[in-house]
């Protein structure tokens, strides 16, 4: 025992020895972070591939490269492996990493239940995607599902057996999401420092304590519609079989009731890490601390009463539609605020543009362009018109990828160095935001004229008029496939090569995290560290 | 000057632009990029609507952007600018709570009065039952007036589109072309046939999964569900032939179910539903069970 603890303090930390011990069996939330980061990494490539297949065949009209069944493969595996594999858990990697540090934690509350909720999701990427590597290397079974990842019954249930692969890999997310969220609001509701009051928390822990919630009330929605959805498929029920007596418009009011608030889940932490990047870079607080926590809870509590506004053309009664499209316009009001306070950090500020401030920045501009798009989509009559075409295509990617994805890299770019200790090369950094940013925009702008013209999405050929527009996209997507290589690149340099970082690496940088060294040692916070007001990331927040 | 050609080109697109709000336009054109008009009331209002959207979203764009921008340069910490220390300001931020919901009432007042418009589908003259199938369209003529049809027939993917969007067909999409238009994937070989000036009634249905019946010129989109009957209704004013695709992922040949409406009018149209009622009857009356002349699913 005793030289045991005289060994650790040698070093400093204890990390586990050998790579099944450090790894798999990991209970530290600085290890499993970079787990769920490195997956979402993966993920996120795994997911372009599908979308390379899809621009790929939808360059110029005619089939030329794959049959329009294998076409909705890929557009619902990518959706399902972007959406659940890169996005989500990046964000709980973030969360994993960065939570504790900002609270001052020593660790997640349930380490343990940690480790698990990470390591069921390589599982359930192999459920999901096995269907398609059998197909794909061995030529049987009919491959994966190809209902999209809205999984609409009757279609969905009309795949093969991928369709159980499917469904039990998607409970597999769930549970995993659920884990992931209980031990965040546990983290956060027991291990804040003393001191830490709850609206002294960074705003990125607000915004994930919020996520958690959602996440904790839809996941088991989710997991009920597909079951039934098995049910229907395997025992004979007729939850959703209009020729049984049930109702396949049902679904679709239990899946949006999930799959609104699940945008959410996707951009919250978004807004809270933008709102911590601002701040930083600008110099000066955050504008409306408070105003941004209410409105998050305000977008929360909204996001569970708009789902029908996915479904206007449904055949919804006329009171259904006009309370959904009030009720969906509202969102723009607190959505509003969390931009306005945005603009108004920057506004005398003293700003400089390191990477993650143009990350931020860009995803401040694209993000409302999503929410413009967003808006215009609440209009139930426009709706009728955009309804399934692609300007609904472009405005989720420009709410997703120039969204969520923006501030994910963002993210990584701000606490890069708290992580590894080192410094990025910052002109690579540039490179890599400025191709980006005019690559995004070419693959997706485009698709608002698409949609506006009269493309339906998810058709794998077009009529003749729509070839330029598509072409573009399609050029603009080429050049993103090079960035997560660009990405990679800058990160594994700076890890070799990259200058060392100071404890606060960015100069203007507030909160708990940039008082621990840089790279943060194994273990942090062993006892809580006294809460000084200027260390707080939005300074003094009384008011 | 470049700047000059720039700018006659950017003015160009604009008047293209003013010119889709006035002339009415069947089939998409290359580099297209706004919505179209269409041709009836309701689809003229959801482009008002979908302007107004627009607008509203492009002022909102310049105003915060254009702060953005300034803040950009001016407050940049290179130029030596001192950031100050507010962090808040009741006032104005009472004041875009409030502005927004205002210019949120001005685009939900003409919105509702047209979706109250779209929903009224009572005192129609006469009705269409459209059905989906995978892959393809059926449609019912049920009443004009008060006088009873049996005219079905089903609607798909003409042949020439079919033959060229087989994988690797080696045909030219460019090449396939109906009335002088490029047609591609938008022609069927029995169109919709209605008549011009008249209320139209259409009841959609759907046989086995969820499709959607989508004409853009005619401002519909109605889910076709099994076991659900929805309805949506027209008056279509120009005799032309307007086209539309199936909007809802529909299995494999989702991409390959068009839709073709052929307005013509009410005289012409009458005598072509009598023609086709009077072959229906020939065919219904023996007890053999004949296959309908449009083919059945
Ligand atoms: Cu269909």
């Amino acid at each position: 025992m005793t030289t045991h603890v005289a060994h650790s303090d040698a070093h400093h930390d204890d990390k586990p020895h050998g790579f099944f011990n450090r790894w798999v069996c990991s209970t530290n939330h600085k290890d499993i972070g970079t787990l769920y980061l490195v997956f979402a990494f993966i993920m996120a490539c795994v997911g372009a591939l599908f979308s390379g297949v899809i621009r790929t065949e939808l360059a110029q009209p005619g089939l030329q490269f794959v049959q329009p069944y294998f076409f909705n493969q890929m557009t619902t595996l990518h959706a399902l492996v972007m959406i659940f594999g890169a996005i989500m858990p990046a964000f709980v990697g973030l969360a994993n990493w960065m939570v504790p540090l900002m609270i001052g934690a020593p660790d997640m509350a349930l380490p343990r239940m940690n480790n698990w909720s990470f390591w069921i999701l390589p599982f359930a990427f192999t459920l999901l995607l096995w269907p398609l590597v059998q197909y794909l290397l061995f030529g049987t079974g009919g491959g994966a599902i190809a209902g999209g990842w809205t999984l609409y019954p009757p279609l969905a249930i009309q795949g093969g057996d991928a369709v159980a692969f499917s469904i039990f890999a998607v409970h597999l997310m769930g549970i995993s999401s659920i884990m992931g969220a209980i031990n965040i609001i546990a983290t956060i509701l027991n291990l804040r420092a003393p001191g830490m009051d709850l609206l002294k928390m960074p705003l990125f822990v607000w915004t994930w304590l919020i996520t958690a919630f959602l996440l904790i009330a839809v996941m088991p929605v989710l997991a009920g519609a597909v079951t039934m959805l098995l049910t229907d498929k395997y025992f004979g029920t007729s939850f959703f079989n209009a020729a049984g007596g049930g109702d396949p418009v049902m679904f679709q009011h239990i899946f949006w009731f999930f799959g609104h608030p699940e945008v959410y889940i996707m951009i919250l932490p978004a807004f809270g890490i933008v709102s911590e990047i601002i701040p930083t870079f600008s110099r000066k607080p955050l504008f409306g601390y408070q105003a941004m926590v209410y409105a998050t809870a305000s977008i929360a509590f909204l996001s569970f009463i708009v789902w029908g506004h996915h479904m206007f053309t449904v055949g919804m009664p006329l009171g259904g539609e006009l309370y959904f499209m009030y009720a969906t316009m509202l969102i723009a009001v607190p959505t509003g605020v969390k931009v306005f306070n945005w603009v108004s950090t920057m506004w005398r500020g003293s700003l400089s543009f390191e990477a993650p401030m143009l990350w931020a920045i860009a995803f401040v501009i694209l993000f409302t362009i999503g929410g413009f798009s967003g808006l215009m989509l609440a209009l139930v009559p426009a709706d009728f018109q955009y309804q399934d075409t692609y300007f609904v295509v472009a405005h989720f990617h420009y709410v997703l990828v120039t969204g969520a994805l923006f501030s994910i890299i963002g993210a990584i770019y701000y606490w890069w160095p708290k992580w590894t200790g080192r410094m990025y090369n910052e002109t690579w950094a540039k490179v890599h935001f400025w191709w980006t940013m005019v690559f995004v925009n070419v693959l997706f702008f485009p698709q608002h004229f698409l949609g506006l013209a009269g493309m339906p999405r998810r058709i794998p050929d077009y009529n003749v008029a729509f070839a330029d527009w598509n072409l573009v996209s399609t050029i603009g997507a080429y050049g993103m496939f090079l960035t997560p290589f660009m990405f990679a690149f800058i990160l594994w340099h700076s890890l070799k090569k990259g200058a060392k970082a100071e404890a606060r690496a960015w100069e203007a940088a507030h909160g708990l995290e940039w008082t621990v060294p840089s790279p943060a040692p194994f273990h942090t916070f062993a006892t809580p560290p006294a809460i000084h007001d200027e260390d707080l990331a939005h300074g003094d927040v009384t008011h | 000057m470049k700047w000059a050609g720039l700018l006659r080109s950017k003015l160009g697109l604009l008047a293209a632009l003013a010119a889709c709000a006035n002339v009415a336009q069947a089939v998409p054109e290359r580099w297209q990029l706004n919505m179209t008009p269409g041709v009836t009331r309701v689809s003229h209002d959801i482009y008002q609507i979908h302007m107004w959207g627009l607008y509203v979203c492009c002022a909102i764009g310049i105003v915060v952007f254009g702060a953005m921008i300034i803040a950009m340069i001016r407050f940049r910490k290179s130029k030596g600018a001192v950031a100050a220390t507010w962090s808040h300001n009741t006032k104005v931020e009472i004041v875009w709570t409030v502005v927004p919901i205002l210019i949120l009432v001005s685009l939900a007042y003409p919105a509702t009065r047209v979706v109250i418009d779209m929903a009224y589908t009572e005192q129609s003259q006469m009705t269409v039952k459209i059905t989906g199938y995978q892959w393809k369209w059926g449609y019912d003529y049920i009443n004009v007036g008060d006088k009873p049809y049996h005219v079905h027939f089903i609607s798909r993917l003409d042949p020439l589109s079919d033959k060229t969007r087989q994988l690797r067909s080696g045909l030219d999409p460019w090449k396939v072309e109906d009335n002088g238009e490029p047609a591609y994937l938008l022609n069927v070989d029995h169109p919709l046939v209605v008549p011009t000036d008249t209320k139209i009634r259409f009841v959609v249905t759907g046989d086995d999964v969820i499709h959607a019946w989508w004409v853009p010129a005619l401002g519909i989109k109605q889910d076709a569900i099994p076991g659900i009957i929805n309805d949506a209704w027209t008056v279509i004013h120009d005799p032309g032939i307007y086209r539309g695709q199936c909007a809802e992922l529909c299995g494999q040949d989702h991409g390959f179910m068009p839709i073709v409406v052929k307005a013509v009018p009410m005289t012409e149209f009458q005598k072509w539903l009598d023609e086709q009622e009077a072959a229906a009857t020939r065919a219904n009356a023996p007890a053999a069970p004949a296959p309908a002349a449009a083919g059945a699913g």
